[in-house]
Parts: C-alpha cells; structure tokens; sequence
C-alpha cells in the first residue's frame, strides 16, 4: 500500500517545519500528498437574519481567501518538488474535519506542526494535535 | 402602493401636529396623535362578525382554518415528521461539502430568536389575564397546529427564494406568492403579484408595529417597572428610552455596526434557555400543584367561568395571542427561514416545525404555568399590565427575578427589532426597489417607530401591532392555499427517498 501523507496547516508561514518533514517523507516514500487548511466553524452557533442571508457568499470569499492566501503557496512549492499533491479548505471543527477528510482521501499519516500553545491555551481551547491523536483512525505526526 | 404613501404622508402631518398640544407630555401627545390612526387599522383589520354572542375577528378564524386545512391536507405533518425534523436540525443529514453554509439548526436558531421574546412573556400573560387559564389550552392547541402552517411557508420560502447574482439569498412570501402562482398560469400570476404587494405592504407595517413598537412599548414598561414604577424617574420619559433604542438600532442598521447585532444573537439564546429554566424550577418548587393547574386550563378552556364572552372569547384569546407569538401563517419566518443550505425545500419545512412547538408549545405554556401556578393571575387585573404580570409572577418565587427578565426582555426586544427591521425593510425593497434613499427612508421610518412606541400606552399599541402581524396572514396564506400541490410534491417525493433509506446519513461533530 502506497502512503499518502497530510498535512494540516494554519497559515502559509507556519508549519514550515512540518511540511519540510512531509516533503522529506513523500520523496522517500514516493507517498501522495495532501494540505489541508480548516477554517473554524460550528454548525450550531448563533447569528442573525442578515448573517445568514449573505452567509453563502462570505463562505465563497473564505475559501477563496483560504486557496489563495494559505494552499495554492505551499501547494505550487511542494508540486515544484516533483511530489503529486491536492489543496483542501474545509468549514469545521479542526481536529475532526481533519480526520474525516483523511478518512475520506484514503490517508495514512496526518502530520501537524506543534503550535506551542501555552498549558493555559491548550487547557482552555484544547489542542489540535492532542486532540487528533485521540480521534483519528491513522498515524499522527507531530512535528515539533 | 398608493396607500403607503398615503401613510407617510400622515405620519408626517401626525408629526408636525406635536405641536399642537403643547401643555402635556412628550408621550402624551405622541399617543394621543397615533391613536385615532392605529385604532382606524385595527378597527379595519379586525372587523369581526358575531358567533354566539361574541364578535370574532374574521382574521382568527382564517388563521385557525388554514393551520387545521394544512394539518389535514399534510396528513398531521406536524407530528408524522416531528422525528425526522430534530434529525435534521440535528445535523444527521448535513453534507461535508456544505460546511461553511447556513445549517438548519442555525436557520431554525435565527428565526426563533426573531419570534421567541415578548409575546412569550408579554402577551400570554394578556392572554391569561383576559381569558383565564382556559386560555393556555387553545394556546397550545394553535401552536400544535400553527407548525402546519409553519411547514408549509417555510417551504415554499425555500422553493422559491431568489440568490441574488452577488451571492446573497433572500426569500419569503414576496418571492413565493410571485414566482410561485406565476406557474400555474397568466391569470395566477396576476394575482400573485397582487398577494406579495399587499403582503410586502403590511410586512412594512407589522415591522413598525409587532416588529417594533410592541416590543419598545413593553420593554419600557418592565424598565419602568423595576426602577420603581410610577414613582420611577422613567415614568413619563417613554421618549427617551425611545431615543436611546433607536440610536442603538441605529448604529446597527444605518452604522452597519454588526458586531451588537452579533453579540445580542449569541447572548439571545441563553436568556431564553434562563428563562425556561428559571420557569421550571418555579414549576418543580410547586409541583404538587400542577395537577390543579392543568384542570383550571382544562376546565377554563370548557367552561370560561366568569370570562368575557364564554368558550368562544376564551378561544379568542388563546388563539389570538398563541398567533401573535409564533407569527405561524403570517409569513414572517419564511423570510428568516430562506437562507438555509439545502436542495431540498422541504427539509426546512420541517425543520420549521420546531419554531411554534418550543415558541408557543413550550415556553408560552411554562409562562402560563408559572402565572397560574403563583396565582399572580388576577382576572381583575389591569389588561395592560402585559409583561408586568409575568415579572410578578416570577418574582414571587425568586425576588431577583424581575431584574433578570428585565434584561432578557430588553435583550428580546432587540433582536426582534432587529429581525423585523430585516423583514420590513426586504418587503420595502420589494415595493419601492434596492437602492440607497429607499433603504435609508424606510430605516429611519423604523427608528421613528421605535419612539413612538415607547411612548404610547399598551392598548392602542397592541391593537396596532396585531393588526399589522395579522393583516400579513391574508395574502400570505391565500397564496399557499394555491400553492399547496407543489409542497405536497415536494413532500411526497421526499418522504419516499427518506423511508426507503435513499438519504444520506453523515453525522458530523
């Protein structure tokens, strides 16, 4: 069974670490790739008329702010490594939407960048990583 | 048309007659200049014919029919897809590649918090004040069958709403009474687009008055309430109260500042859940009497000892108030309704289903109880003591309460004022077209609304108010009546995919 690797990214700078990581992997591997970029969103919270009416629209804008600002950079790098690789943007909560789309795309190993979040931080908002280590149904690669 | 710029026309000669009475109040005058309008729509509205004696609105009964012909036609929808409807709000059938879109849950959130609020706290204690506990029977009995109703708007909100080329959605009755009888023929079409300019023109109406001035009125009359009654500095400063509303409404629908919008959106839903349970344990603390609560609803109900106008005003009361609270049949919600992510219009219909049940079924019932529970009820009672009535009652049992009810009632107040300056100003576009002196005239109409309303006492405001909500149900459900085949197609193919397992189910967390 050929590997296919993802790698879930918050912004194009960061996570520079774990995307090295992942590139060295797939040319080793000669693995398939995926970036994914969730956008934090619930579907039970609350918002007005107005917000829901023009919400269809502001999505588009999202995700097209999301391919264009965080994906399509790393995507065009990784591509000019000679790695096969696909752009994701999802609404969701991060961790799950992460490992339903791994389940989806036949992934077998989900790679972060530690985000370094203070005890407090993590305590509060929970942690991606620890999270997905907790949820997911492959191997999960922090990278410090 | 015509007639609304007949009304504009007499609210500013009504504004430039302030002057007139220049040794009273500020309120006074306001109330006495806007009385003789109002009561003249009221008046028209509500033209009654007698039944046993007692004079029944012919609007009430075009409500009741319609909720009963729906329940009927749709085979008890309301109960028969009860199951399916919490699914879906639930997010059983939400599909992964919508994400980011409007869900049910946040479409079915967003249009309770536009009805759950006043006529939950407000207007049943009127209603129980007037019909006696009697009244929460048929109260509860309208609200079963208003889900009807509700189902069916909500649907063709969805069916026929328009997505505008700048990707924005908006729907509701305007949309579906014209596109929607525009199908069925030339002579259909006609008169849909007389249907949604009488509906648009009342919708303006029922934004200045249930959508607005109801709801500054009584939140006024709880602010003055706790702050020490007639004694209160408040007392005869209606107009300012107003003026502060109305700048705070402002800054939200001139200033474009969302973020007050947004934040009394996401504080709205946990007054209410308060509420509830504040209701409730008032409930539990005297649960050895809720059984003679319910036989004093039922009994009521049957007997209307000692109650204007027997069984029959009873009746009245029960179903007028439970309308006025979940705006069931009125078309309202379908506007709010219009914006969910879905390719199946009737997945809202029954996720609308939800909307009279918690408004009306649920909370309106826990506020009655606690009324009649705490023996507040007073048939002696002023009638316009509205949302007095129901802090007392609270208060009884919690002696804070009224603080806390004040804030949510201020709170509810604003995010239906919010909600309805949505609607009115959607039907407004729809008369007199998108652009910014429309846009601009009709919000500062809307704001001038606000201080007439807490200016004016509660009888004359309630009577307009009501007439407005109410007026809006004519051509509403006159257009779904024609239009009931296409939500029964809808329906039936749906429900077929839906029992033999054709859906698919994605639970997502």
């Amino acid at each position: 069974m050929s590997s296919v690797l993802m790698v879930g990214v918050d912004c194009s700078e960061c996570g520079e670490r774990a995307i090295e990581y992942a590139i060295e992997q797939a040319r080793d591997s000669n693995a398939r790739m995926f970036i994914a970029h969730i956008i934090e969103w619930s579907q039970f919270s609350f918002s007005t008329v107005e917000e829901n009416a023009t919400r269809h629209k502001r999505r588009e804008e999202e995700l097209q702010r999301a391919y264009e600002d965080v994906i399509n950079p790393i995507v065009e790098r990784i591509k000019s490594e000679g790695i096969e690789v696909t752009g994701i943007v999802r609404h969701g909560h991060v961790a799950d939407t992460i490992n339903a789309l791994a389940q989806e795309n036949g992934v077998t190993n989900i790679i972060l960048g530690r985000q370094g979040d203070s005890k407090l931080k993590a305590h509060v908002f929970g942690s991606v990583g620890s999270r997905l280590v907790q949820v997911a149904d492959c191997a999960v690669t922090v990278v410090p | 048309m015509f007639k609304l710029r007949v009304g504009i026309t007499t609210l500013l000669t009504l504004l430039a007659s302030f002057s007139v009475f220049a040794d009273i109040g500020v309120d006074e005058k306001i109330n006495l200049a806007i009385k003789p309008f109002a009561d003249a729509v009221a008046g028209f509205v509500f033209s009654s014919f007698p039944v046993a004696g007692v004079d029944i609105p012919f609007v009430l009964v075009w409500l009741i029919v319609a909720a009963i012909v729906f329940t009927f036609y749709f085979n008890f929808i309301n109960i028969r897809a009860f199951k399916h409807g919490f699914e879906l709000v639930r997010g059983d059938y939400h599909d992964p590649e919508a994400a980011g879109e409007v869900t049910h849950f946040q479409a079915l959130a967003t249009a309770l918090s536009g009805t759950v609020g006043l006529g939950n706290i407000a207007g049943v204690a009127v209603a129980v004040s007037l019909g006696g506990p009697g009244a929460t029977f048929w109260m509860i009995l309208a609200g079963f069958l208003g889900m009807s109703s509700k189902f069916t708007e909500c649907t063709l909100g969805v069916k026929y709403r328009n997505e505008l080329p700048d990707g924005t959605v908006s729907g509701g009755p305007m949309y579906y009474l014209t596109k929607g009888l525009a199908e069925k023929g030339i002579g259909f079409a006609r008169l849909g687009k007389v249907l949604a300019v009488l509906f648009a023109i009342f919708c303006v109406g029922g934004s200045f008055g249930g959508g607005n001035m109801f709801q500054a009125n009584q939140s006024f009359a709880q602010l003055v309430n706790v702050t020490g009654g007639d004694t209160s500095w408040l007392a005869d400063k209606g107009w300012l109260f107003g003026l502060v509303v109305a700048a705070l409404v402002g800054m939200v629908i001139i200033g474009g500042i969302k973020g007050i919008a947004r934040v009394t959106s996401k504080i709205v839903p946990f007054m209410a859940v308060t509420y509830v349970i504040a209701g409730l344990a008032i409930i539990l603390m005297n649960v050895s009497q809720v059984p003679s609560a319910f036989l004093a609803i039922f009994n009521g109900a049957f007997t209307a000892e000692g109650i204007g106008g027997g069984v029959i005003g009873v009746l009245f009361q029960g179903f007028k108030r439970a309308a006025f609270s979940n705006e069931a049949g009125v078309g309202s919600a379908a506007i709010a309704h219009a914006a969910v992510q879905t390719n199946r219009p009737v997945t809202e219909g029954f996720v609308a289903l939800y909307e009279p049940f918690i408004d009306t079924v649920v909370v309106c019932t826990i506020t009655a109880l606690v009324i009649i529970i705490t023996g507040t009820w007073d048939p002696s009672v002023d009638p316009g003591a509205g949302v007095q009535l129901t802090s007392s009652a609270f208060e009884s049992a919690f002696s804070w309460f009224p603080i806390v009810l004040t804030v949510a009632v201020l709170l509810f107040a604003f995010s239906t004022m919010i909600s309805w300056s949505y609607y009115g100003l959607k039907a407004w576009t729809f008369l007199f077209g998108e652009n910014k002196i429309t846009d601009a005239t009709y919000k500062l109409l809307f704001l001038f609304f606000v201080v007439v309303g807490s200016s004016m006492q509660l009888g004359a405001v309630i009577d307009f108010s009501d007439a407005m909500i109410f007026a809006m149900a004519f051509p509403n459900l006159l257009g779904c009546y024609f239009l009931l085949p296409v939500v029964k197609k809808e329906l039936d193919e749906y429900w077929a995919d839906y029992k033999s397992g054709n859906l698919r189910k994605t639970r997502i967390s």
